[in-house]
């Protein structure tokens, strides 16, 4: 099993880490007995997503996942964000090893359900 | 950037003795050690020697020295090999009808490694009953339920000597002392009988204990321990990987799982893996010389376990926990350090998943494991720590240290620096729950 160069980069400064405290919605996935939890915080105007940030209890995909994904989905309409799939968040990191592609899945989950959220 | 390894427990760096040791054997003395010939003896003379060098370690004959291709085979054949033979043999033999078992039973621990466990699952599928021994919060079978594990039909108990992931060192002797009893019992027992009417003798309970990460640190003496079967591996003590020593006493019935040779009796065919078997050897040997070295002529028996090897690991190993707990909050100690060997120290570091630890500590330079590096390819919490009662979440945090033969001081103390900073950032990555 071995990382990509952009999973370890990303593992080692992830980008949009963090919360926003006035979120418009958050959506969170995993839990601690599968020992991936993931938080998604998103600032929505006019449709889009203006800010988004993410706390991640995990490992090294994981947070990289989170963090990619979070930088895929920034400044993008809600439409286009739903439109987001694994297999582009996996492209984008350079490949995941094959059991790590459900950390991929939570990050999905969790953006999923902040938009349910949000939208209801 | 000056590397540093604390993964001892998964490999260790091979002695370079024992690399000179092999090395007239790959391309001077090539010859297959099973041919008559000069060439063919020559390299014999090379297997038979560490033959010697093993038996002697282990207090037992040198033909009872079986060399495989590491533990995993030794573990595999032992299990699989002594229950396959029993069965064979028509479990029980001729024995009177209330004496003869039909199903062979057999008890292990709940953290014995996959090469255990697996060949035993796959035998309770073909209807073999197999009892997995819980153990206590430190990581330790206790004693007593294994005594009421024991039933009329057991035939093999296997329990490791030390565990791979916390170092926890299982009672094998006091297990093998128990053993011994019940059969010199049975035995009794069944002398008082009619000889007319007490049909073959009482099957025995043999018992087989995986020694892969003791031989470093404890006494395997098979007699002073009272095991039948003994796994050991090359690479876990500065030898070759790819080779493995499986101890079987004389009188155990084992069925190969490999055919189309006659080497090792019968018991593992295959052509001899001569500089890997001669480099066995030599580890064995240095492991040997070190501990009569520390302990005098006298003491070279049964209380060769403590010596200054140990002591210096087992120092460092304290520095590093001490360390760690001084300068880290909230972590747990999962390797209790009365009762365990001195290279371990597991930890789990809550709120912050192993894997992003390890990854972390990679990539400065640093080389630990989560739970077992054998699991790295698995999501699932470690089955030892989930079977000592640690909860799913801080199993999940966990990270194995394990020291050895060359760690240095100053490479614990940069551990004990660079780890506060990746922990806090972790933690500070994690969403409140």
């Amino acid at each position: 099993m071995q990382y990509s160069k952009q999973v370890l980069k990303h593992f080692k400064n992830p980008h949009n880490q963090g919360n926003i405290k006035n979120a418009d919605a958050i959506g969170q996935a995993g839990n601690l007995k599968c020992g991936d939890v993931m938080k998604i915080y998103l600032k929505i105007k006019d449709n889009k997503i203006k800010d988004i940030k993410f706390e991640t209890l995990g490992c090294a995909a994981a947070i990289a996942v989170s963090s990619a994904t979070t930088d895929m989905i920034k400044g993008k309409t809600i439409d286009e964000a739903k439109k987001l799939t694994k297999e582009k968040i996996i492209k984008k990191l350079g490949g995941l090893p094959p059991v790590k592609v459900h950390c991929s899945m939570l990050a999905l989950e969790a953006l999923h359900e902040a938009i349910k959220k949000y939208k209801s | 950037m000056n590397k540093i390894y604390l993964d001892y427990s998964a490999t260790t760096p091979m002695d370079k003795r024992v690399a000179q040791a092999m090395l007239p054997y790959f391309c001077d003395k090539f010859g297959n050690a099973s041919s008559i010939h000069n060439f063919g003896q020559t390299a014999m003379a090379g297997v038979d020697k560490a033959r010697e060098q093993a038996a002697k370690f282990l207090n037992c004959e040198p033909d009872e020295i079986v060399f495989t291709s590491g533990a995993t085979e030794s573990n595999n054949l032992a299990i699989t090999g002594v229950i396959k033979a029993l069965l064979r043999q028509d479990f029980g033999g001729q024995a009177s009808k209330q004496q003869r078992i039909k199903n062979p039973h057999i008890i292990t621990s709940s953290i014995e490694h996959p090469a255990i466990l697996e060949p035993c699952k796959k035998l309770e599928k073909e209807g073999v009953e197999v009892t997995y021994l819980p153990v206590k919060s430190n990581g330790v079978v206790d004693i007593e339920k294994f005594k009421k594990a024991i039933k009329k039909n057991t035939a093999l108990v296997s329990v490791m000597h030390v565990n791979n992931e916390v170092g926890s060192i299982q009672p094998i002797r006091e297990i093998g002392k128990t053993i011994k009893k019940i059969n010199e019992k049975k035995l009794k027992d069944w002398k008082k009988l009619n000889p007319k009417e007490r049909g073959e003798k009482p099957q025995p309970i043999y018992f087989h204990t995986d020694a892969t990460q003791s031989v470093n640190y404890l006494n395997c003496d098979v007699r002073w321990n009272y095991v039948d079967m003994l796994s050991m591996s090359g690479h876990k003590i500065q030898g070759p990987k790819g080779v493995g020593v499986l101890y079987v006493k004389t009188d155990v019935p084992i069925e190969p799982l490999q055919l189309g040779g006659h080497q090792e009796n019968g018991v593992r065919s295959g052509t001899y893996n001569v500089p890997a078997i001669v480099g066995i050897g030599k580890a064995i040997e240095l492991i040997e010389n070190r501990k009569a070295k520390k302990q005098g002529k006298k003491k070279a028996g049964a209380a060769k376990s403590v010596e200054a090897n140990n002591l210096k690991i087992a120092k460092l190993r304290n520095m590093l926990v001490d360390g760690i707990i001084k300068n880290i909050p909230n972590v747990v100690l999962n390797t209790d350090r009365k009762n365990a060997v001195p290279s371990h120290a597991n930890f789990s570091f809550l709120g912050v998943e192993g894997e992003s630890i390890l990854i972390s500590l990679d990539l400065e330079g640093v080389a630990v494991s989560t739970g077992s590096a054998c699991a790295s390819g698995k999501l699932e919490a470690s089955h030892v720590l989930l079977a000592m009662g640690i909860k799913q979440e801080i199993a999940h945090s966990s990270i194995r240290f394990s020291l050895g033969k060359y760690t240095t001081e100053a490479e614990i103390k940069k551990v004990i620096k660079i780890l506060p900073p990746i922990i806090k950032k972790l933690r500070r990555m994690s969403p409140e729950l």
